[in-house]
């Protein structure tokens, strides 16, 4: 059964109290970008910097729950000075992540375990999946960095 | 003379024989849902085993017995709310949204020109908000807001001019984020001396003391099954028969229509009209069940007690936690209903939840569909606790245990 721990992993506290990556760049020639979670009103905007192929610098404000705030900072360690591809390939590996799959209708079944040995200190995230609810907390920063790399124009 | 008794309540909802987490259930979130009691879930599982069939069209028994459970039903409504012209001015939807929808498309797209106004309120949650802006981008009404005191009360210190020209005065009768009730008959009284209608968003107020649309004097009344008891996928829209005649259907296709040709159609009369498709039978069963379910309880006999409940909870919330937890909502419990938004201090209010489910208490975070008020506050979300007729004062034991738990895990 998922608890509480699973969640709110002392790494995830660590960085919901103490944020990576706080701040704002200027723009252009970064690009700004902002999310929102509609369920709870968090807020997250994203200033990002692209050159020769890679997110050269990113800086983020916002604020909400522990989760998509140590979410955005985890993701922002992940991702900063990255090629894009891998960047992208980090964005796809943390949606898989955080996809629940089918569970059964008599007993609601738990899922299994992902693999998570790729993700580094994004892994302290896995447990989220536990608890659908929150997903989407743990998803903001991501799909905002989707869209900012979408919107970014290209170097 | 009932003899309401909130700890058979509890013995009577199935879910609360369950644990959650190894604990207990609490239940603080009846204004999201209300738990069934087994005699609701009973007479759903009995209609569907005994007498389904699909309503006004078969004339084999069971499909008379399914039309006969469905408007039997509609009745049951009428007779709750007290509605004056009977079952035929009870319109079965899916939800309180669903209701106002059909208000604002009907009603509203029917009766309003551009220009025409409609008074809405700052406290209201985004059903009775977003269709008249919808219906401000599709006929170009103005859409006016009574503003929330600091007192988390109405204002209507500037009313006259707000409801200068209005057509239409739509107001909740209970917060679902401050409690607040407001004062109906008043407000019908002041809606009708400006020319205007009196629609009421009656989600939260309905299963938490005894209404009656007569005695208020009201137009409109919306709400919903699963805030009162009862299942989920069934609403109402109850409309004073004179304003419910002169209403266009708003959904086409089967069942509204007397006649349909190759060059057009003719809706039905009265309100099948309004009620196209194969309607929510068993969830109108559901809903006919939890209305026999609450008069038994006396809806004054439920309101007295969750008055009682939410003065104990203010008052041990401010003993125990001397402001680190706000409420945001009035202190006065006497035109106030148990809700209670919660602001803790350096938590946010999606995390205040989840250490609380450890604690097995169900509450909700949030803006609470209500981001006009949120803004009105500048928060961004609460974390709320509310109570229904199977509250007791040990949930607020365990609410208090585990808002400790989560100020110790954050601070």
């Amino acid at each position: 059964m998922a608890n509480l721990d699973d969640l709110y992993r002392e790494i995830i506290l660590d960085h919901y109290r103490t944020p990576r990556n706080r701040g704002e760049l200027p723009t252009p020639p970064a690009t700004r970008v902002e999310g929102f979670n509609p369920l709870c009103g968090d807020e997250i905007t994203l200033y990002l910097e692209l050159a020769d192929g890679r997110l050269a610098d990113i800086k983020m404000t916002g604020r909400g729950c522990s989760i998509s705030q140590a979410s955005a900072s985890l993701m922002g360690a992940a991702v900063k000075g990255k090629a894009l591809a891998e960047v992208r390939a980090a964005l796809e590996r943390f949606r898989q992540l955080m996809t629940v799959t089918e569970t059964r209708l008599d007993e609601g079944g738990e899922p299994e375990t992902p693999d998570v040995r790729s993700l580094g200190e994004l892994a302290a995230l896995a447990g989220v999946v536990k608890f659908p609810v929150r997903i989407k907390c743990a998803m903001l920063a991501w799909t905002t960095l989707a869209q900012g790399l979408d919107e970014a124009p290209a170097d | 003379m009932t003899s309401y008794s909130p700890s058979r309540v509890r013995a009577d909802v199935p879910q609360f024989h369950r644990e959650v987490h190894g604990r207990p259930l609490t239940y603080l979130d009846s204004a999201s849902s209300t738990l069934p009691p087994r005699a609701v879930i009973e007479a759903m599982d009995r209609y569907y085993e005994r007498h389904h069939a699909n309503v006004h069209r078969g004339v084999y028994l069971t499909a008379e017995e399914a039309t006969a459970d469905y408007e039997g039903a509609r009745a049951a409504v009428a007779r709750f709310i007290n509605a004056p012209g009977g079952a035929e001015e009870v319109v079965f939807t899916k939800n309180t949204t669903e209701s106002f929808n059909l208000l604002a498309r009907s009603w509203g797209a029917s009766r309003l020109k551009p220009g025409d106004v409609v008074v809405v309120t700052e406290m209201e949650h985004h059903a009775n908000v977003v269709p008249w802006f919808q219906l401000r981008e599709s006929h170009g009404i103005e859409v006016r807001f009574v503003p929330v005191g600091d007192d988390y009360r109405l204002d209507l210190s500037h009313a006259d001019q707000l409801l200068d020209g209005a057509k239409l005065l739509s107001v909740t009768g209970m917060s679902n984020v401050l409690g607040t009730r407001n004062d109906l008959a008043a407000l019908a009284r002041l809606a009708h001396a400006h020319g205007a209608l009196l629609a009421v968003d009656g989600a939260q107020s309905v299963a938490h003391g005894s209404s009656d649309v007569a005695r208020d004097g009201i137009d409109f009344l919306a709400f919903s099954g699963h805030k009162m008891l009862g299942p989920t996928g069934i609403g109402v829209l109850w409309a004073r028969h004179s304003l419910l005649e002169a209403m266009p259907p708003f959904l086409g296709g089967g069942g509204m229509i007397a006649d349909v040709r190759t060059d057009g159609f003719t809706p039905a009369h009265g309100v099948a009209r309004f009620e196209a498709g194969t309607p929510p039978i068993a969830e109108a069963v559901g809903l006919h069940a939890a209305i026999r379910y609450l008069e038994g309880l006396g809806p004054d006999a439920v309101e007295a007690h969750e008055r009682e409940l939410t003065r104990d909870a203010l008052e041990r919330l401010e003993r125990t936690f001397a402001g680190r937890v706000r409420v945001i909502g009035p202190r006065d419990v006497a035109d106030r209903g148990g809700v209670l938004s919660l602001d803790v201090d350096g938590v946010h209010p999606h995390d205040v939840a989840q250490v609380l489910d450890q604690h097995g208490v169900c509450v909700r975070p949030g803006h609470h569909c209500a981001k006009p008020l949120m803004h009105r506050f500048g928060l961004a979300a609460t974390a709320r606790a509310s109570f229904g007729p199977y509250s007791l004062a040990r949930d607020t034991d365990a609410l208090l245990e585990g808002l400790g738990h989560a100020l110790d895990l954050f601070a």
